[in-house]
């Protein structure tokens, strides 16, 4: 199957899971390059699962995705969970530094110009300042912060948010929301999970709603209706038994 | 004075001189990797492995006598075949890796002190489990400075992954497939230093110079270099004391050393400016006052 040079991902008929027990079913389609998309649904919907094969961390059950001139590395990917070890000895501005591991590898020198990026992106987020504080001395926002620095940093043309914003405060997610947009004007392509309907109706253009098999994906006004919205509540609950792992304030 | 305490026992004795070069390269290329393994929450590993060697440093016994080469060739073999057999088993079973490194390490302890048995005496076993660092020979004391010096070009190689592989594995493997190499490169420095601790302490003792100097550190400094720097020089340190102690009080060299280590690190915990217990009482003393 050929791309056209509009693609920057494909899907077909995507199967995910663990143990070969499916958490995404039978998922087809497209994501555009350039496009800034929300993959909204309920806990256990698949959204993380999704993400980890779009960055090669998980083998398909069946199917597969084509990624378009570029690989699995090449995306800058923050997932839901950092492991993190935020005791160990490193301060912000090596953990920003860290991003440039695609163009430095193990021995590249860190140059002025380097130096500059990782001063600018630090800046970006508001972290100017920052440079010498030990991780750990970093409150969960700022944290957060310094990761939205590294992915400044990974320059990458693709870009995998695995819920950025879950327990940040309001004026984080603006911030960190603000450079999400820069990234879309600057045509990357940008998939962010998200339970926050709201944000997403805001500044997202499109939205893959996703119950274990996708609910709808398209522009965000059309498939962010109640109708749909149900369904994905309702499909997610018939699928598991154990329904409080669904609650229902998610999508 | 002075000189006569604390210069004269090395500067005169040829033995001295070659235990305090050896102390001070395992001290080099030790410490870091204690460092890391402390970072990494594996300290108690680098404890297992070394009782892991004393089996093949025994075969090289068994085979060629009192053969450094022999006894630290049998080691290192040892210790990578436990080590890659630890991982195998915590992979392919429901086991943790640090579960299956303690049944290992039991195993092998029990089977390392039947072999020396077999043909050596007490004494044997004594050399073997504590050292003798103060009969250092040449071919010995050449493979310990052969093994400080891998290891510190080992360590600058591998340093930006193994850093990374601690601080943030996820997003390592996410750029890069470093991380695995890195992992197995570091496993083998421990290998490869535990085997040169043996040299001059003894499997038993091997890994104090590589923890307590780690542990020390963690009490002085905040940054990984820094640590490091101060791990290599109290791990120099309590070498240079620990000779100088046995030679005027007749004790045992390696356990002196290793206990000068644990009075740097008894000192350390109570007024490390790194969170040592100082700094516990004192605010309390504030606040009531």
């Amino acid at each position: 199957m050929t791309s056209s040079a509009a693609t920057a991902l494909r899907f077909h008929n995507l199967t995910l899971g663990y143990d070969r027990h499916p958490a995404v079913h039978h998922l087809d389609g497209v994501v555009e390059q350039g496009s800034l998309t929300a993959v909204v649904g309920p806990n256990g919907a698949g959204k993380s699962t999704l993400f980890k094969a779009i960055v090669g961390a998980l083998k398909p059950l069946a199917g597969g995705i084509e990624r378009n001139g570029f690989t699995a590395r090449d995306i800058a990917y923050l997932p839901q969970a950092a492991e993190i070890d935020r005791s160990f000895p490193i301060n912000v501005y090596d953990m920003v530094a860290m991003g440039l591991w695609r163009s430095k590898g193990p021995f590249g020198d860190i140059d002025r110009k380097d130096h500059a990026a990782i001063e600018a992106a630090l800046a970006a987020v508001g972290l100017t300042g920052f440079e010498k504080r030990s991780i750990g001395t970093l409150s969960g926002g700022q944290m957060q912060r310094m990761l939205f620095a590294r992915l400044l940093a990974q320059d990458a043309r693709v870009i995998v948010l695995d819920e950025p914003f879950s327990a940040i405060d309001g004026k984080t997610v603006a911030d960190l929301m603000h450079l999400v947009r820069q990234w879309h004007w600057e045509r990357r392509t940008v998939l962010a999970a998200t339970h926050d309907i709201e944000l997403v109706r805001a500044y997202f253009p499109q939205v893959l709603l996703l119950a274990r098999e996708p609910v709808a994906w398209g522009a965000t006004r059309e498939v962010l209706t109640p109708e749909n919205l149900d369904r994905a509540r309702r499909m997610c609950e018939a699928f598991d038994e154990a329904a409080e792992t669904c609650p229902s304030e998610a999508a | 004075m002075i000189y006569d305490t604390l210069i004269a026992p090395i500067a005169e004795h040829d033995f001295m001189r070659r235990a305090l070069a050896a102390t001070f390269a395992l001290s080099f290329s030790a410490a870091p990797v204690g460092v890391f393994l402390m970072l990494r929450r594996m300290s108690l590993i680098g404890d297992a492995l070394s009782h892991a060697i004393l089996p093949g440093v025994a075969i090289g016994f068994l085979l060629a006598g009192m053969s450094v080469l022999a006894m630290a060739g049998g080691g290192l073999i040892a210790g990578f075949l436990i080590t890659i057999g630890a991982g195998l088993i915590a992979r392919a079973t429901t086991l943790k890796e640090d579960a299956s490194l303690a049944a290992f390490f039991l195993i092998s302890l029990a089977l390392g002190v039947t072999i020396v048995s077999l043909k050596g005496n007490s004494e044997d076993l004594t050399h073997f489990l504590f050292g003798s660092v103060l009969t250092i020979e040449n071919t010995a004391l050449l493979l310990i400075a052969g093994i400080a010096s891998v290891s510190l070009i080992a360590l600058t190689l591998i340093w930006r992954p193994l850093v990374l592989e601690c601080v943030d594995p996820g997003f390592l493997r996410s750029v890069s497939r470093a991380g695995g190499a890195a992992h197995i490169a570091f496993l083998a420095l421990m290998v490869l230093n535990l085997v040169g601790g043996f040299l001059v302490l003894g499997t038993l003792l091997a890994v104090g110079i590589m923890m307590l100097p780690a542990f020390i550190a963690r009490f002085w400094a905040r940054d990984l270099t820094a640590m490091i720097a101060v791990a290599v020089g109290s791990a120099a340190l309590s070498g240079y004391a620990g000779l100088v102690l046995s030679y005027r009080a007749g004790l045992p060299a390696g356990p002196a050393i290793i206990l000068v280590a644990g009075l740097l690190y008894l000192l350390s915990v109570a007024v490390g400016p790194v969170g040592g217990l100082v700094w516990l009482v004192l605010p309390r003393r504030h606040l009531e006052a």
